[in-house]
């Protein structure tokens, strides 16, 4: 891929959360909606209220580097949001700041973080895939995006590929029974709905194939 | 909705700032959004910690003081808290004795207490231990699911080891205790109506006039099973069962009825009778008994029944001095 590679810089992933943070806004009663099919009603404004957050250290005190505003991302989400998907979440951005290393991330880098952000997840949230959580997103959209970054795609192209693998598992969610979470008090009552946090995720890669790897 | 509220995203901090004007005998961190005991830390006294989402009250907040917690985290509505309450409430209350969490099996409570106390081991010198509160008998409980979930046990759990903790036994003691305490008890719910959470404004889940829902939990998360609306006699029946079946209970249990926030405590008394007929039938001698809302689920109606099989050294410490907004006795 050589030269074909974008650098992904702090602007890139600012423009990145500032979308994810609009989307989730602007569906957050949707992201509610499906969790109170199957979970407590909370999704949506937590996730809102966290993203707000995050935003508000954009505007107010943006660290300067990638891994440090990764961290700052992370930290925040940990600290407001609550619930599974503030651990979750944040867990998420803490590992792709650690996994990140100093300077912009090129595409392989991308892909790199966040499969160390996949892992943390896994590793936090104690989900394997088929159990109805973002793990069923996050993972085929981690696999499609290394695929395409070493079939050397460009990073956009790579992460709307990763962004319709991420979709396709958020639809797959939906027959099958949740073993996680609280939606796993149900049993088989739990399916039927598409998983919020897999949707939310799904969300949140889309925000990247629409942002990054594209200037 | 109808509530009783200012703004939605203010309900947490409002209500906490009317229980501190209303009970000065607590201290309450606005910022963290901690309850603690006025007095805390005490001295040589192991700090007990609970917390979870706010909406439950008087969980846990007004079980909060001498005999009880020494601090509770408030989550937003149906929300954990955030590890950063946790870690200040327990830093506040370590009196050089070590601190127990007491944490109901939700995957959002776990994992923020787990990553509370991950930052309390590498940040200070306080010692940690945790107990999982896990009695509901509508959650299958197996190696694939998260567990059950944490429900009218925490109450019973939280009264008996204040009040060890306030007797000054060593953490070690006091965490095998409350282990044995959730081991001991069982749990089981039911709704007749939904609860409204303020932030998402409607109703979490729709039931008809004639329909209940057997199996909830607290957060208006849907139960088991709908069935059509029967007299409170089969009512307790339904409640009962999958209880006794599941742990095998003798003379001296300690049987709570809890209303979910929406049943006037009428209706809990005609369930009470029903439940109390049942074990009598059964050959369970009840020992103590506790009726009312304590852990409710907003303005949920509906009630659960839980049994916790005591035996005289559990029997003496929930009989010991508590004096809290939501639960005093023996002072």
């Amino acid at each position: 891929m050589g030269g074909l590679s974008v650098a992904v810089g702090v602007d890139d992933l600012t423009a990145w959360l500032r979308r994810f943070a609009a989307v989730v806004h602007e569906r957050r009663d949707e992201l509610t909606a499906l969790d109170a099919a199957i979970g407590d009603a909370d999704h949506g404004s937590n996730l809102d209220r966290g993203m707000a957050a995050v935003v508000a250290v954009l505007d107010d005190a943006p660290p300067a580097d990638v891994a440090g505003l990764l961290k700052k991302t992370g930290a925040t989400l940990v600290s407001k949001v609550g619930g599974a998907s503030g651990p979750l979440y944040g867990t998420l951005f803490l590992r792709m700041a650690g996994a990140a290393g100093d300077g912009d991330l090129d595409d392989a880098a991308v892909a790199r973080a966040l499969r160390a952000g996949l892992d943390g997840v896994v590793a936090r949230g104690k989900a394997e895939p088929g159990d109805k959580t973002m793990v069923d997103a996050l993972g085929p959209a981690c696999d499609a995006l290394d695929a395409a970054v070493e079939a050397g795609e460009p990073l956009s192209g790579a992460l709307a590929a990763a962004a319709e693998a991420a979709a396709e598992g958020r639809d797959a969610t939906v027959p099958m029974v949740a073993r996680k979470g609280r939606a796993s008090y149900l049993g088989e009552r739990s399916a039927g709905h598409a998983d919020p946090g897999a949707t939310s995720v799904t969300l949140l890669v889309e925000a990247a194939a629409a942002t990054l790897g594209r200037s | 909705m109808k509530k009783l509220i200012n703004d939605p995203a203010d309900v947490v901090s409002d209500a906490l700032r009317g229980m501190a004007l209303a009970h000065p005998e607590l201290r309450v961190d606005h910022e963290n959004r901690v309850v603690f005991r006025g007095d805390a830390p005490v001295r040589g006294k192991v700090g007990i910690v609970s917390g979870g989402g706010s909406g439950h009250e008087p969980m846990h907040g007004g079980f909060v003081g001498r005999g009880m917690l020494d601090a509770a985290c408030a989550g937003e509505v149906f929300t954990s808290p955030v590890p950063d309450q946790m870690q200040a409430a327990t830093a506040g209350v370590d009196g050089g004795a070590g601190v127990l969490h007491i944490v109901k099996n939700y995957t959002g409570d776990i994992m923020n207490f787990e990553m509370a106390a991950e930052l309390v081991a590498a940040e200070s010198g306080i010692e940690v231990a945790t107990v999982v509160v896990d009695d509901d008998v509508a959650v299958t409980d197996s190696l694939y699911t998260a567990g059950r979930r944490g429900v009218g046990t925490t109450v019973l759990l939280e009264k008996i080891v204040g009040a060890a903790a306030e007797e000054g036994r060593p953490l070690a003691e006091v965490a095998d205790l409350a282990k044995r305490v959730d081991d001991a008890g069982r749990s089981m719910g039911m709704a007749l109506t939904s609860c409204t959470v303020p932030a998402a404004g409607t109703p979490t889940f729709e039931l008809a006039d004639d329909e209940m829902e057997i199996g909830i939990g607290i957060h208006g998360e849907p139960g088991r099973r709908r069935v059509e609306v029967a007299p409170a006699r089969e009512v307790a029946e339904m409640l009962l069962e999958p209880i006794l079946s599941d742990r095998s209970f003798t003379d001296g249990v300690i049987c709570f009825v809890n209303g979910m926030g929406g049943t006037p405590l009428i209706e809990l008394y005609v369930v009470y009778a029903e439940v109390a007929a049942i074990l009598e039938r059964s050959g369970i001698g009840v020992a103590r008994s506790l009726v009312g809302p304590y852990m409710t689920s907003l303005e949920m109606a509906g009630c659960s029944v839980t049994l916790l099989q005591a035996d005289d050294e559990l029997l003496r410490l929930w009989d010991a001095p508590v004096v809290t907004p939501g639960l005093r006795w023996g002072a």
